[in-house]
């Protein structure tokens, strides 16, 4: 499939709560949960149409996931939202204990996640959100690259029956993926083939791999480029072609390069198709302070520091031969 | 049910829990025996469930917080006819899901997983607050243990049940004055509690936790506020060298105690 390319910029929150609403409208059972992030989840549309159904528990994590809980087991269809680095970091153990384990029909929403509060330090970063979700069982994990799969995303996420984990960003994408688009777990999308290496991306990073791929083919050099929105349960099929059609494989996230989607695809390609890789990231370091933009660029995630990877990647490759 | 009724199947539940952590070797002997007048009360008494329904959508909802008392609300469900009575046998043996903890998704009449503490209010929370959307006239009640409240998420669900107005919400805290490791005043002392519940705007009962006829008005008592029943009980309640003793939080006891136990819980079948 080609990718439809569109230079306009979404906050993929929009689209999130666009279908929400939607959701809403049509089903009395969805509701919203949150820790007084009403402003920063974009939830106030929702609260102004259905307010008894905004269920507000205050600057409380680990509370908002286990009502989050409480409200599914009385047959409800909660969206609990809530700034990544608290709804994961905060209130790991109940995500475990009360939406993974428990098997808890909970849509978890992290808001901002990798380093959209990027000036705001360390503390606000979620770049160890991957690694903390992607370990518990029941708990699929999701990072969509622009705002058509986060519309299709969450409606996905509203008709699976068990808990999800949907990971957002709130600076600004290009869309990527055709209208009309629909999610699939655990299904990575093609967005563009090539056989001299494959770049691997999901959220923010997506489009960056594009531009990646672009320069790349300016010099002769064609990628394959895969957005894997899925991180668990990771696309196997996907990553053991890209590795035996291409030989070699980047892979990029918002996120530190421990236990994210480069270690996911690692596991995959180190036990069934061995080739070199590289995965960029924030390089297991609290990262300092700065946009998310200069974050991402800083560490080696910008186009060209995307292409300039995969090119030294290719040549290790050769010398293998 | 008269209270003699009830006294008889806690007595009962007791024997067998006391069996079942002998022949297991593991267990939490001494908080099973503290709360298991009141699982009687609400099993027997208080709750409406339907075992053969055990997700019917009006079941009143029962949340172990202190869910390392699993084998009190196994032997419990099992009387009541959720699961069965030969099945306690398996407790703890590979593969029995009727494992140290209750799982939800193995053992019906399980409403969530519990283990770790300061779990289950929130989650009961949840529960009471989904009612209120609905429309739902199913109650719902959580037991914790009082070393338990020393978890600071019981503290947040506290003021959010209170802040929802939450009339549909019982949390008996089983206060039996000892934790794992010592006495609860000798560690962070949360005692008394009405005066700190009170305070975030429940309603509060004191009674004897191990008296079936103070247990089953309080449990059935209904108000504006949530409702906190700090139940006075007494850890290894029923058998005479346990109670009392911070040693007995999960000791098993040895042939020679184990036949001194089974005859003091036997006198009054």
């Amino acid at each position: 499939m080609n990718a439809v390319t569109s230079p306009k910029l979404h906050d993929c929150r929009d689209a999130f709560v666009s279908v929400l609403e939607r959701l809403g409208a049509k089903n009395p059972k969805v509701v919203a949960v949150c820790n007084d992030s009403v402003g920063s989840s974009k939830l106030g549309g929702f609260k102004s149409k259905w307010p008894e159904r905004l269920v507000n528990v205050g600057i409380a994590e680990q509370n908002m996931v286990g009502v989050g809980a409480g409200l599914a087991n009385g047959g409800l269809l909660p969206f609990v939202c809530g700034a990544s680095c608290f709804l994961t970091g905060r209130s790991l153990e109940q995500v475990k204990a009360d939406i993974a384990y428990s098997n808890a029909n909970v849509k978890l929403v992290g808001i901002s996640s990798g380093m959209a509060y990027g000036e705001l330090g360390p503390t606000h970063h979620s770049i160890e959100d991957f690694a903390w979700t992607r370990v518990l069982p029941n708990l699929p994990v999701i990072a969509p690259c622009d705002s058509i799969e986060t519309a299709a995303a969450v409606e996905w996420a509203a008709a699976y029956e068990g808990p999800v984990f949907l990971r957002l960003s709130r600076v600004g994408v290009p869309d990527l993926l055709a209208p009309g688009h629909q999610f699939e777990l655990g299904k990575a999308n093609l967005l563009r083939d090539g056989d001299a290496v494959t770049l691997i991306a999901n959220g923010t990073l997506t489009h960056r791999m594009m531009k990646a791929a672009n320069i790349l083919a300016a010099e002769g050099i064609e990628a394959r480029v895969l957005n894997m929105a899925t991180v668990r349960p990771i696309d196997v099929a996907a990553v053991v072609a890209a590795a035996r059609e291409t030989g070699a494989i980047v892979t990029a996230e918002e996120h530190s390069t421990f236990g994210g989607l480069g270690s996911a695809i690692a596991e995959v390609v180190v036990a069934e198709a061995p080739v070199p890789m590289r995965i960029l990231g924030v390089p297991g370091i609290f990262a300092p302070t700065g946009s998310a933009e200069f974050l991402l660029d800083e560490f080696g995630m910008s186009p060209a520091g995307i292409a300039e990877a995969a090119k030294t990647l290719i040549a290790r490759k050769s010398s293998r031969i | 049910m008269q209270p003699n009724d009830l006294d008889r199947i806690a007595r009962q539940i007791r024997l067998r829990d006391l069996q079942a952590v002998y022949e297991a070797g593991a267990g939490h002997i001494g908080g099973e025996m503290s709360a298991i007048d009141i699982l009687t009360a609400l099993y027997f008494q208080v709750l409406r469930i339907w075992p053969d329904q055990p997700k019917h959508p009006d079941r009143d909802r029962f949340v172990l917080s202190k869910g390392h008392v699993a084998l009190a609300l196994y032997v419990t469900l099992a009387k009541r006819g959720f699961i069965p009575e030969d099945e306690i046998s398996t407790f703890l043996k590979p593969h029995s899901r009727l494992n140290g903890h209750p799982n939800c998704n193995k053992v019906p009449g399980v409403e969530t997983n519990t283990g770790p503490l300061g779990h289950g209010l929130p989650v009961a929370v949840g529960m009471a607050k989904a009612a209120k959307l609905t429309g739902a006239a199913y109650h719902t009640y959580v037991l914790t243990g009082d070393g338990e409240m020393q978890e600071g998420s019981n503290w947040e669900a506290i003021s959010s049940a209170a802040q929802f107005g939450l009339d549909n919400l019982t949390l008996i805290i089983d206060h039996n004055r000892f934790q794992q490791g010592a006495a609860l005043k000798d560690t962070n002392d949360l005692a008394p509690f009405p005066a700190k519940l009170e305070a975030f705007g429940w309603d509060v009962s004191e009674i004897d936790g191990n008296d079936i006829s103070q247990i089953v008005p309080a449990l059935q008592r209904r108000g504006e506020r949530p409702h906190c029943i700090v139940a006075h009980t007494n850890k290894g309640h029923g058998i005479s060298f346990m109670q009392d003793k911070v040693d007995w939080h999960h000791k098993v006891p040895n042939a020679e105690q184990y036949k001194i136990a089974i005859a003091e819980l036997s006198e009054a079948l």
